[in-house]
């Protein structure tokens, strides 16, 4: 079966701040995605997961690779082609008081999508409207008022009832709870599942948290410096992870039950800087099995159990 | 000496004036912390956490915030009444502090070496040349490696990671007794997060710090404090020694927190959430402010609003507890 969306040697390069080279934001990534699914992406700030998700919907443009939606190759499509798949492929930002315009109300927010794309008579887009607000779990009255009326978790609230108005096949989640506190992160959580399984919504669910990724996957791909370092089942990932990074990750997630103490694995210094990745596997300066190899030879993506690793010691980490 | 309370908060009520007329932000909290001791105060955006520390540290600009009863004790001397000057003099001695965004804490037009060392120049009467050697210890301390170098650079230079061992050094270089931590790790990524925090449990044992931490990670309490406070719109309504909150928790929305973490459901099932929002300071109303999102609620509760009351082994606000 064709997946539903495929990432083929995706790439994003940028100059660098000194004109001289190159960062590679993003590096060689495949990935797919099946219909129904939900492909979570964790990793730290600037490993380049968020450039990936706004290459995936082409709101930027990758320096090379391919992204395949339903078998189409996205990037060959016409800017007015390109257009009309976005009512397909729709994306929900972390921060709700940036995304959405301040002057227009609830219900001009939420009809925006419609508006753009002609769908419907002016009743209709009404009737869809007031349909939205209430899938969302919005209370029907406050069609009218403005987004600052609202808190963070109702203007997320707000920002996802504008992503599924078209009725998407695909929905992009850049951090969508990372802003929220935790009792609104679990609302906001379980309307998204309802919404997956009422719409036949697959999601990319791009996130630094684990725990929420974990909840919310059926595979996850774990980033670091712009390349995919594990990817697989998110039960094996996150359960049995191979690569020395991702394990490192689990373990810096503080015990919520205080009874049981916690090692954990801390890693040395800094994610380095994307403009200057170490030769080699660009993790060996903070991994903690690193040999001569990791320092001269970068790993491929090595198939262990049922995921993939970059990793030269795979399966001996 | 052991059971004194190194800092005693008794009734701390915090008003903002604002347009629409004054507002109650933290309401009648009170909580104790022994020298040595850990206390994690939590709570979500707006509960009034970050305003009770800074009200501690008397950082909150009168008007428009203004202490509208109870004391903080600190060491014995009421720091609710201490005049601004005193405030200095205790500041960064005897009280040191961490926050949670180490670029906006740091001024960004001074070499590292000298924002470590300014404290030590006004609280200990040191020239500057004096006291390199205390600060080369003091980031060695904090893990920071080639320590002669990064006393020459300046923040923007550091990664976020680095800046926040150097707002630590700060904080410690004094040696105080107690630190203050308004959500250290916050704005961290994950794997340097877990460095500021076993850094802070180091210290903390080393230096026989009293540790008052302000957060939202019921995690990060979890590893690090021998108790936690609670917090939910201006009020505590849990408090006790951590491993029996946990346990047992009371308080429906102690409950609630502990049990919507993804960390603690199992994977596809719902989240167990609590419905609702968190009342804004000026409509949370007579009775209990959780009344209107709580599972567990009575007609009592909109009306009555509960103290704390001991509940097996901690104490919670609610007239219809957890049992």
């Amino acid at each position: 079966m064709t997946p539903l969306l495929e990432a083929r040697g995706l790439s994003k390069f940028f100059p660098a701040r000194d004109g001289k080279g190159l960062v590679r934001a993003v590096n060689d990534v495949s990935l797919s995605l099946a219909e129904g699914e939900t492909l979570g992406i964790v990793g730290e700030s600037g490993c380049g997961k968020s450039t990936l998700a706004r290459m995936l919907m082409r709101l930027i443009e990758p320096s090379g690779g391919k992204v395949l939606f339903q078998g189409e190759d996205l990037l060959s499509l016409s800017r007015a082609a390109m257009r009309q798949k976005r009512r397909d492929i729709q994306i929900v930002f972390q921060d709700p008081y940036a995304s959405l315009d301040p002057r227009m109300n609830i219900a001009q927010i939420i009809a925006e999508p419609l508006d753009i794309h002609g769908i419907g008579s002016t009743a209709e887009r009404a009737a869809k409207v007031k349909d939205l607000i209430a899938l969302v779990g919005l209370d029907p009255a406050s069609a009218t008022r403005y987004p600052h009326e609202f808190s963070g978790g109702q203007r997320q609230r707000i920002g996802i009832a504008r992503a599924i108005a078209l009725e998407p096949r695909l929905v992009v989640l850049d951090e969508p709870v990372s802003a929220l506190d935790v009792s609104i992160q679990s609302q906001i959580l379980n309307l998204l599942d309802d919404l997956k399984l009422r719409l036949r919504l697959s999601y990319v669910f791009i996130s630094h948290d684990l725990s929420v990724v974990q909840h919310v996957s059926d595979r996850v791909a774990v980033m670091y410096l712009g390349r995919i370092v594990e990817e697989g089942p998110a039960d094996a990932v996150l359960g049995a992870p191979k690569h020395p990074y991702t394990q490192a990750l689990i373990s810096a997630i503080p015990e919520i039950d205080p009874t049981r103490r916690k090692t954990h694995v801390l890693l040395p210094g800094d994610p380095p800087n994307p403009e200057d990745v170490p030769p080699g596997c660009a993790f060996n300066p903070r991994c903690l099995i690193a040999q001569d190899i990791c320092r001269r030879d970068e790993p491929p993506l090595r198939s262990s159990g049922a995921s993939r690793a970059r990793c030269h010691f795979v399966d001996e980490a | 000496m052991s059971e004194h309370a190194l800092l005693r908060v008794d009734g701390l009520t915090v008003g903002f004036s604002t347009e629409q007329g004054p507002v109650r932000v933290v309401e009648d909290v009170s909580f104790e912390l022994k020298a040595g001791h850990t206390l994690g105060l939590v709570g979500e955006s707006g509960c009034g956490k970050s305003v009770t520390a800074q009200t501690i540290m008397r950082l909150l600009p009168s008007p428009p915030s203004r202490i509208d009863a109870g004391r903080i004790l600190f060491d014995g001397k009421d720091l609710a009444a201490a005049t601004q000057r005193e405030m200095q003099k205790i500041r960064g001695d005897r009280i040191g502090m961490v926050f949670q965004e180490p670029m906006t804490s740091l001024n960004p037009t001074l070499r590292i070496g000298e924002q470590i060392a300014e404290p030590l120049m006004l609280h200990r009467g040191l020239r500057r040349a004096e006291a390199d050697e205390q600060v080369i210890g003091v980031l060695k301390q904090v893990g920071i490696g080639n320590a002669e170098r990064r006393l020459l650079q300046y923040p923007h230079e550091l990664s976020g990671g680095l800046r926040q061992r150097v707002m630590i050094a700060m904080a410690i270089i004094c040696k105080p007794k107690l630190l203050i931590a308004d959500e250290p790790t916050t704005a961290l990524d994950v794997t340097i997060q877990a460095q500021i925090m076993e850094l802070l449990k180091a210290l903390q044992k080393e230096l026989g710090l009293a540790v008052l931490l302000i957060t939202h990670d019921l995690g990060m309490v979890a590893e690090m404090c021998e108790t936690i406070a609670v917090m939910y719109a201006g009020r505590i309504v849990e408090t006790g020694r951590t491993v029996d909150v946990f346990a047992n928790p009371h308080h429906p929305y102690t409950y609630g927190l502990l049990t919507s973490s993804p960390r603690r459901a199992r994977k596809g099932e719902r989240l167990p959430s609590i419905p609702g929002l968190v009342p804004p300071p000026g409509a949370r109303g007579q009775g209990c402010s959780f009344a209107a999102r709580c599972p567990n609620v009575l007609e009592r509760c909109r009306v009555d609003a509960p103290p704390l009351i001991a509940l097996g082994k901690d104490a919670a606000a609610c007239w219809n507890p957890v049992p």
